[in-house]
């Protein structure tokens, strides 16, 4: 996917602006986050838990060429034909040529952030290939050719309205006067689109919530059920996964399964939870002939050795974002690339490059709540520092900020002199502004002063004040 | 700490420096408290800064420079305590990071760690204070600032002693634990996404209608009261240790006569 990270402030300032998303964006914290916390609640060890959780990423991500090749060797052995990409572009090839020998003409595709990050739709469409996006959320901002603006609720910048508006003006073959009013009517709508397109579909591609190694399996959970429909009722199911989705055990599986849903969603459970496990056997009722296993690095394999391994236990649940007050103010689009809110803040920086994307990791208040509920334990805002490290060690921030910064460090770094400057700043400060309380605009200051007034100091500072205290001059 | 704690312990107030420079009184508010206390409080004059707005922006050179320094001010005092959330929390979890790979300072360090704590939660948890000898006639509501809630757990040690404040009803606001939107330099980089945050922190501040908005960080402070103020919204805003001390005679934040 092209980035547009680079005009994350242009972006931000426009979603601020943008009536619709803030008022779709203002149902964040009574709906996920507050499930979230109910869920939370409900399970005792759901603390303890995310320590477990955490110690089966680590375990794993420490010894991910094993995990990989076990898992290689158990799929293959259950029929699958197991894919490796070391790029974007060498698995949208694959896929590609996957579909032109299934000779298909309708690719349908269960929800798959791999498949956003690696641009698949755009290339299968280029082939003359019909490309259907299946999940509720995918396919509204398919409709509209957007991209997702959030990994589990990919059409949450969306109000019902638009959502109406995009199906009438869509789905042309249907009466004019149907009624759109209620959420359950564009459901159904949807549904008998969509419906067509599982029956017509040649080839389902889906992503993967997990790679089982013990078992070879590849696991999805949804709450539509439109993942089932695309890898059982296509000729041919492709599986896109990075390299980070392996588990050792079902075990393990079964163990996250009980942080995941919780945590997005504050289910118990998705509705659907599917274990596949290679192609359909003959004595199966259903499944596709084929079952094709796409695992995907594209940078990954490269930060295993760094602080950034510890953003490869994510299992994409969503909450550091639901939870985020920064992407609560601007949506998922302002990022610019597939993954918003804190996760996208770590990772599109070691996946697209940290100067291309340095605004992502800067553009945070280090508030800490997301890695306060990410299941996984991942110190987001360390890592998102990290990224400022190496920005600011190649030379980002502006020169007059760079500036500003390296002045004020000289000065705070000679006490004496940084208390003689400070007491006459202030005094001058404390002159202007003390008969008012507060500035309403100050020069240097118009980032801070443009929305609300600068309190004024209050003429003296304190250690001028406890010098004269300590030599007894009364205060 | 190890051994045996000293009956009246020399403490060393890191005022931060927007204390310093923007609101004196906070930093005698909190003389007052920690001499009620029981301790002896030492002003280091060769403090400045904890080195936050270097060591956010991703400049580790002058954070750690400012770290050594304000170690090297603090090597007499049996505790560090300091009226903020952010700059204690600044001092005891990011400087072990910052000089580990500096072995002439690593374990300088750990052990100033051991010793930093915020200025309510030390009252409380350290010292044992249960009561405060202060009134305040209305209602007040406190915003939980990030850092102080969130890497050193206090929550629970302001609200306790706000509730021994003779006449003072305190009412929690909707997401008091959300952000305000201050972070430092964050909101003047990013003022746009700021303001939404503040916008938001002002509203819920309001909707609770009280007398007087209190936290224990002054960057948030500055940030939540030049929002209302800005906005016309006759809430006053104040630092929660001005109230526990007592010490109302000095205009509100951003608060003019």
């Amino acid at each position: 996917m092209k980035s547009a990270t680079e005009s994350f402030k242009e972006n931000a300032r426009a979603a601020l602006d943008d009536a619709q998303l803030q008022r779709a964006l203002a149902g964040l914290p009574t709906g996920l986050v507050a499930n979230r916390a109910a869920a939370r609640a409900r399970l005792p060890e759901f603390e303890d838990l995310r320590d477990v959780g955490r110690d089966i990423k680590d375990h794993t991500l420490a010894h991910l060429d094993l995990y990989l090749e076990l898992y290689e060797r158990n799929a293959t052995a259950a029929g699958a034909r197991v894919h490796w990409a070391a790029t974007a572009a060498e698995a949208r090839e694959i896929i590609l040529r996957i579909c032109r020998d299934a000779g298909a003409k309708l690719v349908t595709k269960g929800k798959s952030m791999i498949s956003e990050e690696i641009g698949l739709n755009a290339d299968l469409q280029a082939a003359g290939i019909e490309v259907v996006e299946t999940d509720l959320g995918e396919y509204l901002v398919q409709i509209r050719g957007e991209t997702p603006s959030h990994i589990i609720a990919p059409a949450i910048h969306l109000t019902q309205d638009q959502v109406e508006a995009d199906f009438r003006r869509l789905h042309t073959e249907l009466p004019k006067e149907r009624v759109l009013s209620e959420p359950s009517q564009l459901v159904g709508e949807a549904r008998q689109i969509l419906r067509e397109k599982f029956l017509a579909a040649d080839v389902g591609i889906t992503g993967a919530n997990f790679l089982v190694a013990e078992t070879g399996s590849s696991v999805i959970v949804t709450n539509e059920g439109n993942g089932d429909l695309t890898q059982s009722l296509a000729r041919v199911h492709v599986v896109v996964a990075s390299i980070e989705k392996v588990v050792p055990t079902r075990e393990d599986v079964s163990t996250i399964l009980r942080l995941l849903a919780r945590s997005a969603t504050g289910q118990e459970l998705s509705t659907y939870t599917t274990f596949s496990t290679g192609p359909r056997r003959p004595e199966d009722p259903d499944g596709p002939a084929a079952y094709h296993v796409v695992i995907l690095d594209n940078g990954r394999s490269e930060m295993l050795g760094t602080a950034f391994r510890e953003v490869l236990r994510c299992i994409r649940c969503g909450a550091c974002m639901n939870h985020c007050p920064v992407y609560g103010a601007i949506g998922g689009h302002a990022y610019g690339w597939v993954y918003p809110g804190p996760i996208g803040s770590v990772l599109t920086p070691s996946l697209i490059g940290v100067r291309s994307a340095a605004d992502l990791p800067n553009a945070s208040t280090f508030c800490g709540r997301c890695e306060e509920v990410c299941p996984m334990k991942i110190p987001l805002p360390k890592l998102m520092r990290h990224h400022r490290e190496a920005d600011f060690e190649l030379g980002g921030s502006s020169r007059g900020y760079r500036i500003g910064l390296k002045l004020w460090a000289w000065l705070a770094r000679r006490p004496r002199l940084y208390h003689v400057a400070a007491r006459m700043a202030v005094a001058l400060l404390g002159a202007l502004g003390r008969r008012r309380g507060a500035f309403r605009s100050l020069p240097l200051a118009g980032g801070w002063t443009r929305h609300r007034d600068l309190p004024a100091p209050q003429g003296r500072t304190f250690q001028q004040l406890w010098a004269e205290r300590k030599a007894g001059a009364p205060r | 700490m190890t051994g045996p704690l000293p009956s009246k312990p020399r403490v060393g107030l890191f005022v931060t420096c927007l204390v310093d420079l923007m609101r004196p009184s906070v930093g005698f508010a909190a003389v007052k408290l920690l001499e009620q206390a029981g301790c002896s409080v030492e002003v280091p004059a060769v403090q400045t800064c904890c080195g936050q707005p270097a060591y956010n922006s991703g400049d580790r050179a002058d954070a750690a420079a400012l770290a050594r320094q304000t170690i090297a001010a603090f090597a007499g005092c049996d505790y560090v305590v300091a009226p903020s959330g952010s700059c204690a929390g600044m001092l005891k979890l990011h400087y072990p990071g910052l000089l580990a790979g500096d072995a002439e300072w690593s374990g300088k360090a750990k052990e100033l760690a051991e010793r930093v704590h915020e200025l309510v939660s030390f009252l409380v948890d350290v010292r044992g204070m249960e009561t405060v000898d202060a009134e305040f006639k209305g209602r007040a509501t406190y915003h939980d600032s990030c850092s102080g809630l969130r890497e050193l757990g206090i929550k629970g040690q302001p609200r306790r002693l706000l509730g021994s404040v003779k006449n003072l009803e305190l009412i929690e606001m909707a997401d008091a634990e959300v952000c305000c939107g201050f972070g430092g330099t964050f909101s003047v980089k990013y003022p746009d996404i700021s303001n939404a945050m503040v916008e938001k922190k002002a509203a819920n501040a309001a909707a609770a209608k009280p007398d007087l908005l209190l936290a224990g960080d002054l960057g948030c402070l500055m940030n939540m009261a030049g929002k209302l103020r800005r906005e016309g919204r006759a809430v006053q805003v104040r630092h929660v240790v001005e109230v526990l001390a007592g010490e109302l005679s000095d205009l509100p934040i951003a608060g003019s006569k």
